[in-house]
């Protein structure tokens, strides 16, 4: 008996010795990438400042006097992210209530089948699919108009949306099957309908839930890189309308990042950093409004 | 005597399985009726079947008549939602909503559109009153639900059912999850409540039963033994499985 509760606790300390590797292990890496990162792209920030670079629009690193703005590239991603998840949230979620508390059980497996796998395919497949639909009308439809050829941060968004949506949806469904049935016989047998007993109850009582699955969707849109280079057509533009050709910041360290070098290749380095901040942004604004909820109710 | 509900020939099944086999029985207005019988003989879904809450259930279907106020509840185009307003009904375990206490008690008449910030107050305060939970918790109208003890948290629901102003309420072995002194004070409750509403309640205790009905039905198997004044059935039953029963001599 004590024999053997103490090759229980030797097995515990192993245990507990080992995720605590694991966790120091994967906490270094992520140190070791942002210290490389910066480093890397120090040069150029020193040699141009930061705020010359976000609100610079001029990006043309080949010229004689080779300028390294990124504004229009800043804010093209931050509204092709806002658009795409002003699409897919409120879609994914009401796809998910119907999924979770109407759909019969026999559409709902046949229908997370589905999304499940499309959670699981390459991102690149949704650009292709877009660039044959999407891209094809608008290029049919508005050739004429100057600046227009298909490829468009309105197509740039279809994608982001998209590829968006199965997650959003397989994790909130989660979430909504995992509340406690009672909360929704309660609302029932109080009078509640059904649209009543969604919004009132189960949606709130699986706020956290889908707030993940929203974080989850974010960081998906934010990171996308070959997708959306595949249909926003890549060249530097003010983002000021949907049908014309866009570059976001990923898609220009994609771009330039095989052929640069010295202070080029630092700002692309740099751009990275950029976008590091903005996701850290973007995470902390949602991580405030998670809060926000957290406390108004439960 | 006047009769609320009036079941007759009432089966239900499970899919396959034959949970409620051909029910006859009258519900009496103002009265508190007990159904008691041993696990799985069907007393939970019967209760269900007064405010169809079986609707919930995929695969189950139920014939005969359920006749409540004049009118068959028991076919598909009888407006549940206002069935429900009129049948309340308090679960096994406290099920508040994770909302503030406030919030629960209101959550249904705003359901149906109430609004204005003077009646709700004044519902609230009404209705914990009623349930026997005011002097407790109106300091703290704003905190969550889910901070109260069970068995406070089984007189919000009560609260929150009696905010409807419902006719009949139903209650599902409302006190199997309390401490005696909770299921005290919600049997001293059910006391005052019986003369506004029609109560049916699922027991296992057959003290409890015979303390606070004045009808108790014996369900057994799916079928209904045994169905008569609460004095009868436990001093002079007419059939021997009702006698073991209620006497323990039972199984
Ligand atoms: N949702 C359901 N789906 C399928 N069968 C069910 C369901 N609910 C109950 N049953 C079956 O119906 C029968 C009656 O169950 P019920 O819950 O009404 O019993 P009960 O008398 O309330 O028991 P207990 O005293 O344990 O609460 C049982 O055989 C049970 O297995
Ligand atoms: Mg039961």
């Amino acid at each position: 008996m004590l024999a053997k509760t103490k090759k229980s606790e030797k097995k515990r300390l192993l245990f507990e010795s080992l995720y605590r590797l694991s966790v120091i292990f994967s906490g270094l890496i992520l140190f070791i990438i942002i210290i490389f990162i910066f480093a890397s792209g120090f040069p150029a920030l020193k040699e141009y400042g930061f705020f010359e670079m976000i609100l610079n629009k001029e990006w043309s690193p080949n010229a004689t006097d080779p300028q390294f703005g990124l504004l229009y590239m800043v804010l093209a991603t931050i509204i092709s992210t806002l658009l795409s998840l002003l699409i897919a949230i409120p879609i994914g979620v009401l796809s998910a209530a119907y999924l979770s508390k109407m759909a019969p059980k026999k559409i709902k497996k046949t229908i997370m089948f589905f999304v499940e796998i499309l959670a699981g395919i390459p991102s690149v497949i949704y650009g292709f699919f877009i660039l044959k639909t999407l891209v094809k009308i608008i290029y049919d439809n508005g050739k004429y108009i100057e600046g227009v050829s298909g490829n468009s941060m309105l197509a740039a968004i279809a994608v982001l949306a998209l590829m968006s949506l199965p997650t959003i949806i397989t994790v909130s469904v989660t979430s909504l099957d995992a509340i406690n049935k009672s909360y929704d016989e309660a609302s029932y047998a109080l009078g509640a309908n059904t649209i009543q007993t969604i919004f009132k109850v189960d949606l709130r009582a699986a706020r956290l839930g889908i707030m993940s699955a929203i974080v989850l969707g974010a960081g998906k849109v934010i990171g996308e890189t070959m997708a959306v280079m595949l249909v926003s057509g890549n060249a530097i533009n003010f983002p000021g309308n949907l049908l014309e050709p866009v570059r976001t910041l990923t898609s220009n360290i994609a771009t330039e990042m095989a052929y640069a070098s010295g202070l080029h290749q630092s700002a692309l380095y740099a751009t990275g950093i950029i976008l590091f901040i903005l996701i850290m942004i973007l995470n902390y604004i949602l991580l405030v409004v998670i809060k926000r909820g957290g406390t108004s109710d439960a | 005597m006047e009769d609320i509900f009036t079941i007759r020939d009432l089966n239900l099944y499970y899919g396959k399985n034959h949970a409620l086999k051909n029910m006859d029985i009258a519900l009496k207005k103002n009265k508190v009726t007990a159904l008691i019988g041993p696990s799985g003989c069907g007393k939970s879904t019967f209760l269900r079947c007064l405010n169809r809450m079986n609707d919930l259930i995929e695969n189950c279907t139920i014939t005969g008549q359920i006749i409540y106020d004049n009118d068959n509840i028991n076919v598909e185009k009888y407006n549940v939602i206002e069935l429900r307003k009129k049948v309340g009904m308090v679960f096994q375990k406290p099920n508040p909503f994770p909302m503030s206490i406030y919030e629960n008690v209101i959550y249904g008449p705003k359901c149906q559109g109430l609004t204005d910030k003077a009646i709700l107050d004044e519902l609230v305060e009404d209705s914990l009153k009623k349930a026997a939970l005011w002097d407790e918790v109106k300091d703290r109208l704003n905190t969550s639900a889910l901070s109260l003890s069970g068995g406070q948290q089984q007189r919000l629901c009560i609260a929150r059912t009696i905010a409807m102003d419902p006719d009949v309420i139903l209650m599902d072995e409302p006190t199997s999850a309390l401490d005696p002194i909770s299921t005290k004070k919600i049997e001293e409750l059910m006391e005052t409540l019986k003369n506004n509403y029609t109560i049916v309640i699922v027991t296992h205790s057959m003290q409890q039963a015979a303390r606070i009905s004045d009808y108790t039905a014996f369900f057994l198997m799916g079928e209904i033994v045994e169905y008569d004044l609460t004095d009868i059935i436990f001093s002079n039953p007419a059939q021997q499985q009702t006698e073991d029963y209620v006497t323990g001599r039972f199984g």
